[in-house]
């Protein structure tokens, strides 16, 4: 077990270097200067000359690589160019709402998935199964951010259950935090629901299937016990696998949905500073995002290797 | 026993809540497409920050009010040499910067000498390039020497780059502004909101609101459910026309529709051929249906111009029936020119709905007239860097959102490239005058001189919407600068 986790955490840093290598390069190719940008039109040729200067924009681009590297393992992203705010506090600021909100989605999303896939897989065929199949074709069908609009129209608009959107920081109260990031929780969580019920669904029925369910069921298992103690285990790889991949799309595509509810959270930060040509925060976002995603897939790896002891102890 | 003090308990919770209701509303939240992203606004172009601090939080030697006139600010009066070249100021007294310390001349001479600085950051420095010396005489009184007479610079101190700063609070004026207006800063939550809150030692009127807070709001449709659930009280610049029709019919909301310094232009590249040739451009001229666009582009905001200068303003003079919409004229034109087939040319869009919606109506009349266009969509930061430095378009719409700006009509190497000693010479003239008719003549002249020339395509002037609650008093109708003014508004509940 500690020689497999030792291995993959090789990998794990050897892919991350490699990410922030591709990362520098696309971005040092994108055309626009970020001192013209903030000064707009108006301004003149030695103003923007001095904002350049003022910014460190002159250095070669492999010095900047450099300092940004080594920055990064120092815990030191850099001071973004348009807020000049340490780019480390405004990521801190952006996550506090995007982690949050990306754990809220995928609890409901397996509250709702795990239940509704188990159920249709233990009922297969009858109608019960039928209709959550049908309920997570539309599930999948449905844009997100269709969803979340109309949660905003029906609960926020008519109802007044809940604000539009915003965030009102967490020191207003942890209750008040979470009700705001709900309707987005919710909205990320439906789509992601469906996907990972009819994962789930399709990994028990083929688990069924087995040959060491045929023993358990010979044995004198009942049909539910069978699927409790024997069959889920086995079906939790691919299911796992899809929660892996869940999280890492909640953490970093929620930015229409952050659009949707103007929440200040991860996606807007790397959305705006494109567009403004900040490009120490879209690269050290970019660069945590790979992060979080690497992370989240080598937890994925322990976990299997807990799930399943056929892959531990491979001496 | 329990039964009575519950029902206490009730009654006086009820009662609480009724007496808080009565009270007059003191706080507001508004909303704003986009966030500034600092609050220094003698470092920036963004006009987010003026929107924030302008009014509220800084101020200058002179503002703007809300119909675009110059009233004194800081200064309280002054006093203009006969050459024109010597302006004194006599500031207040006992004005004071919200962290205590005192405002007087050695604080404007640091602001105007900071801003005209060598390796000033300011995003409009050709706004203080002709300021000579500036000299505290005494504690309040500040003596400018212009170097040419300047019959802008009372206008050019009232921008929202030139508000005065105090040395003790510049180092860090991006995220904590110290200013002297009525409002003070209070907090930003980065991405989400910014309060500031009553000055209660400010110099003059105090505000009538005890706080206010800014909502960044971007989405379009998300601006619109934030005003709809009440979420946020007033939207100034409210990105989503389409839905105006909807708070005019509701009753708890008023919707203010005015002019803005927004000249949207078709920019033509003048130094590219065929465009060098001013038959080609006034064929340009007569091929735009400037209602098609407003209508098609703008959802009927907005005001036709015939040259670049704003309708609301009592100097602008009605050029549109020169550019007027004749198609056939436009094809005889480019015959005469040597162009009877037409040609095809690049037109290059920023981000501005105003520019895409624009921009494919603006295609299709052209190529009613034979010139056929390619468009690309470009971000501000490709459009800077392509059309603005690099000259390389044959066409772009953007609008010019400065006031009184006609004279960028007399740099030869702004991004139109007109180069006409003529018009450049009376500009010179203009600055040297100071009297308002001669300023009026000049002015007059300058917008015959460019719509005869035909410089570009002069489409409409931007309109400001402003969605609000009904009850709120004072917001402006107009947009003279970039400005959330709320110094007198109110809530009349």
């Amino acid at each position: 077990m500690l020689r497999y986790s030792l291995k993959r955490l090789l990998s794990l840093g050897v892919s991350l270097l490699a990410a922030s290598a591709v990362i520098f390069l696309a971005i040092e190719v994108v055309p626009g200067d970020p001192a013209s940008y903030m000064l707009g039109i108006n301004a003149q040729p030695d103003t923007i000359a001095a904002l350049r200067a003022e910014l460190g924009l002159n250095v070669s681009a492999f010095e900047r690589y450099i300092t940004w590297v080594t920055g990064m393992l120092t815990g030191d992203f850099g001071i973004s160019y348009t807020y000049r705010t340490p780019v480390v506090d405004m990521i801190g600021d952006r996550i506090l709402i995007s982690l949050p909100l990306a754990i809220y989605a995928l609890t409901l999303s397996t509250l709702i998935a795990f239940p509704a896939g188990i159920l249709a897989a233990s009922k297969r065929g009858s109608a019960t199964d039928v209709s959550i199949m049908g309920a997570t074709q539309l599930g999948v069908a449905i844009p997100n951010f269709w969803f979340a609009m109309l949660l905003v129209v029906f609960f926020a608009i008519n109802l007044r259950w809940f604000s539009a959107g915003g965030f009102p920081g967490w020191d207003k109260g942890f209750f008040v935090s979470m009700k705001a990031l709900t309707l987005p929780a919710i909205a990320l969580a439906l789509p992601q629901a469906s996907i990972l019920a009819r994962v789930m669904r399709s990994a028990l029925i083929d688990t069924m299937n087995e040959d060491f369910i045929r023993t358990a069921r010979a044995k004198g298992l009942t049909k539910r016990q069978a699927l409790w103690r024997h069959a889920l285990r086995n079906a939790m790889i691919p299911v796992l696998t899809i929660i892996g991949l869940q999280f890492s799309f909640l953490m970093a595509g929620a930015i229409i949905i952050e659009n949707v509810f103007f929440l200040p959270g991860l996606g807007r930060l790397v959305f705006q500073s494109i567009s403004q040509r900040d490009l120490i925060v879209v690269e050290s976002v970019v660069m945590l995002l790979v992060f979080a995603v690497v992370v989240v897939t080598f937890i994925v790896d322990i976990a299997y290797a807990a799930v399943d002891p056929r892959l531990r102890g491979r001496s | 026993m329990k039964h009575l003090s519950i029902k206490l308990a009730m009654a006086s919770a009820l009662a609480i809540t009724a007496g808080m209701a009565s009270a007059e509303t003191k706080d507001i939240t508004i909303g704003m497409q986009l966030e500034p992203p600092h609050l220094d606004p003698t470092g920036a172009a963004a006009g987010a920050i003026d929107s924030v601090v302008y009014a509220n939080i800084f101020e200058g030697l002179t503002r703007f009010d809300a119909s675009g006139a110059i009233l004194p600010a800081l200064a309280e009066s002054w006093t203009i040499s006969d050459d024109g070249l010597t302006y004194t100021f006599s500031l207040r007294a006992g004005v004071k910067f919200h962290d205590g310390t005192s405002m007087d001349s050695e604080d404007v001479k640091f602001s105007l000498d900071r801003a005209r600085a060598e390796e000033s950051t300011n995003a409009q420095k050709a706004l203080f390039t002709g300021i000579d010396t500036v000299e505290a005489v005494d504690a309040t009184t500040v003596r400018i020497t212009l170097s040419a007479p300047n019959g802008a610079f009372l206008f050019n101190l009232a921008w929202g780059d030139a508000v005065i700063v105090a040395p003790e609070s510049i180092d860090n004026a991006k995220t904590n502004p110290i200013g002297t207006g009525p409002f003070v800063f209070t907090n930003w939550v980065q991405g989400d909101n910014i309060t500031i809150t009553k000055n209660a030692d400010y110099w003059g009127t105090p505000a009538k609101l005890d706080s206010a807070t800014f909502k960044f709001i971007s989405d379009p449709v998300a601006a619109f459910a934030a005003v709809m659930a009440e979420d946020v009280d007033a939207f100034p610049g409210y990105p989503a026309p389409e839905n105006l029709p909807q708070f005019e019919a509701d009753p708890r909301f008023q919707v203010l529709v005015g002019s803005t310094e927004g000249e949207t232009i078709l920019a033509i590249n003048n130094k590219l051929p065929p465009f060098d040739d001013v038959k080609v451009r006034e064929a340009v001229a007569h091929a735009i249906d400037r209602q098609a666009i407003i209508d098609g582009a703008m959802f009927g905001l907005g005001t036709p111009i015939g040259t670049h200068f704003a309708p609301h303003n009592p100097d602008y003079v009605d050029l549109t029936a020169q550019s007027a919409y004749d198609p056939e004229l436009s094809k005889s034109l480019l015959a005469e020119a040597g162009y009877p087939d037409g040609f095809t040319t690049t037109l290059k869009l920023p981000p501005p709905s105003y520019a895409r919606r624009g921009g494919e109506i603006i295609a299709a009349q052209l190529r009613e007239v034979g010139i056929n266009v390619e468009i690309s969509n470009l971000e501000w930061a490709q459009w800077l860097e392509q059309v603005f430095r690099g000259y390389d378009f044959g066409l772009t719409i953007v609008s010019h959102t400065e006031p009184m700006d006609i004279g960028i009509y007399a740099r030869p190497d702004y991004y139109f490239q007109y180069d006409s000693a003529v018009f450049q010479a009376l500009m010179v003239g203009l600055n040297a005058a100071t009297d308002a008719d001669d300023r009026t003549e000049i002015l007059q002249a300058a917008q015959r001189m460019i719509a005869d020339d035909y410089v570009n395509g002069y489409l409409f002037q931007l309109a400001s919407t402003t969605v609000a609650n009904a009850n709120i008093v004072g917001l402006w109708q107009n947009a003279p600068t970039q400005a959330t003014d709320l110094t007198a508004v109110y809530w009349n509940d």
